[in-house]
């Protein structure tokens, strides 16, 4: 039985089709990357399988439970951490935790023990008893995880976790998905972080303008938009020498900005000894060598003739000194 | 769980300055000021026969903090709302109009707190409650039902337009309709149209009954007077609160 699948799914807001009938399925123990602008129908998407908005058409279903017919199922078998931490300023981490599991109809004395428990998983022991308000953004992410984890669900949302995040908070965030996952827990992970689908996705649905562009994993995606490329910066003059040393090891691409010659190479950072003997061999001095990767931003430009709007990471660019 | 959600928004209240000073700081001000500047008023002819001024305004001064007090729990209500606070409840698998009952169990706290406050200062400053304890406890029961029946209006309006500051915007049409009933100055010594507003204004059947016990004893009519006022309070907020979450729930 798959954690999660989708027929249709429909929402309007009026004249708005903010979703536009997508499908998909995520198998239990996946960690599935909902990846997309802002504006795609990301959070519109998740806010319908996780019962807080009604669809205005199709179907869904999250733990085996029709999410508009068994509502109260769906709710007792997910955890939801929405996009910017809905927490009261005014509690503190303990209180809100007990609470959490007062709401998962968790006995007192469980609840308790299972706080102390979550907030010592997400660092928060020593600041348990702070109010929420004084946390810092990854603090509150971390209490919003612990949260959502109270009843130890089958299926965790996250929506955006760590948008706006520090790089050190995002990592700890992505350690503790990854950790979760391990243990079982579906994981539905929308983000418009390339770096973060392509680190932790199983399986990346990539939203556009409320349709699927495109699924799969992130490495069959990228592999669909073409090989990696070698991109050598040359000296003036050497670009000529250079495409000619090189047209023999794979296919010439465009040269970018005059002085960069890019060689795509199936194999990847293998074919990287043979570039720099047939240059050497051509006497064609080299600035510097990178192996570029296939991102999935450019999957997405692919798909839908646009970049990311905020795209964070570098790619998967290795750099080799030449 | 309904207990739960109660003391989440009575901790709430109390942590938030600007939640409570409205229920305990601006009515006991009124109260000093009305007790202090005009208790020469129960010579007029036509007062009811009272100990005292203050005696008078007890239970005035205890549905003005009642109705603040779900006009506060309103603008909490509509807080979560804008925070999304209320979608972390709406997301947990339990009964939706519990999350109503929650808020309202806690206003209804805090609608004790007010009566109990009010007849505390009234005891210390030297007023006697005539009906005794019995009387006392009826003055607090029917102030805590009130405060549930406000505050079930006030979650109505706070769940349709998920704005704090609309339900804030209310605090001076709260005042308007109090003012406009018996709470401050005996119905029989207003000059029209306040008179006829006041004698068909529900909340002069609240604090009649509410001021009953105090000044005078427990009367039956007036009881019932007073608690058919509340019910019929308690069943519009309900029935508008629970269209109002049909609503937010519709829209997401």
């Amino acid at each position: 039985m798959p954690a999660i699948e989708v027929e249709g799914l429909e929402r309007a807001f009026g004249e708005v089709l903010a979703v536009r009938g997508i499908d998909l399925r995520v198998e239990e123990g996946e960690i599935y990357g909902f990846l997309g602008p802002n504006g795609a129908g990301k959070t519109t998407t998740v806010r319908m399988l996780t019962t807080l908005l009604l669809p205005s058409g199709g179907r869904a279903s999250v733990a085996g439970h029709d999410v508009v017919a068994e509502a109260r199922q769906v709710r007792a078998s997910i955890g939801v951490a929405l996009q910017e931490a809905a927490l009261d300023p005014l509690m503190t981490g303990r209180e809100l935790i007990r609470l959490q599991a007062t709401l998962q109809g968790l006995p007192p004395a469980a609840g308790r023990e299972r706080a102390d428990g979550l907030l010592d998983r997400v660092g928060l022991s020593a600041a348990a008893d702070r109010r929420v308000g004084g946390y810092s953004g990854g603090m509150k992410r971390r209490l919003d995880l612990a949260a959502a984890l109270v009843h130890e669900p089958s299926v965790l949302f996250l929506d955006e976790p760590t948008t706006g995040l520090d790089p050190v908070s995002r990592k700890t965030i992505w350690e503790e998905v990854r950790a979760l996952n391990e243990d079982g827990t579906t994981v539905f992970l929308t983000t418009q972080y390339l770096e973060e689908a392509d680190q932790l996705a199983d399986n990346v649905g990539i939203i556009d303008s409320g349709r699927i562009v495109a699924e799969g994993t992130p490495e069959a995606l990228k592999a669909e938009v073409g090989n990696p490329h070698v991109e050598l910066l040359v000296g003036e003059g050497a670009v000529a020498a250079a495409e000619r040393a090189c047209a023999e090891l794979g296919k010439l691409l465009p040269p970018k900005d005059g002085r960069r010659v890019l060689v795509e190479v199936e194999e990847g950072a293998a074919a990287i000894p043979r570039v720099v003997r047939a240059l050497d061999e051509a006497g064609v001095a080299v600035e510097s060598l990178e192996l570029v990767r296939p991102t999935l931003d450019d999957v997405f430009v692919d798909k839908t003739g646009h970049h990311l709007e905020k795209e964070e990471s570098g790619g998967g660019e290795e750099s080799v000194p030449a | 769980m309904v207990r739960a959600l109660g003391a989440r928004s009575i901790r709430q209240t109390f942590r938030r300055p600007q939640l409570i000073s409205p229920i305990v700081v601006f009515p006991t001000l009124l109260l000093a000021i009305q007790t202090g500047g005009a208790g020469a008023g129960i010579e007029l002819p036509g007062f009811p026969p009272v100990q005292s001024f203050l005696q008078f305004m007890l239970a005035g001064s205890m549905m003005q903090s009642m109705m603040l007090a779900g006009n506060s729990g309103g603008i909490a209500f509509a807080v979560d709302i804008e925070m999304g606070f209320t979608d972390r409840l709406f997301a947990a698998p339990i009964p939706r109009f519990a999350i109503v009952l929650g808020r309202l169990a806690g206003t209804a706290a805090l609608g004790l707190f007010a009566s109990l406050w009010f007849l505390a200062i009234g005891l210390i400053f030297g007023a006697e409650i005539e009906g005794g304890v019995p009387g006392a406890l009826l003055a607090i029961a029917l102030i805590t039902a009130s405060a549930l029946a406000v505050g079930g209006i006030g979650a109505a309006i706070a769940l349709r337009t998920g704005s704090a500051s609309v339900v804030q915007g209310l605090f001076p049409l709260v005042l308007v309709v109090l003012f406009l009933s018996s709470a401050f100055f005996p119905q029989e010594l207003m000059i029209e149209p306040a008179k006829t507003i006041a004698a068909y204004n529900p909340l002069s059947f609240i604090v009649e009954g509410v001021r009953e016990p105090i000044i005078s004893g427990i009367d039956a009519t007036q009881t019932l007077e007073a608690v058919a006022a509340i019910a019929g309070i308690v069943v519009l907020g309900l029935v508008l609160s629970a269209r109002a979450l049909r609503h937010r729930l519709r829209i997401g």
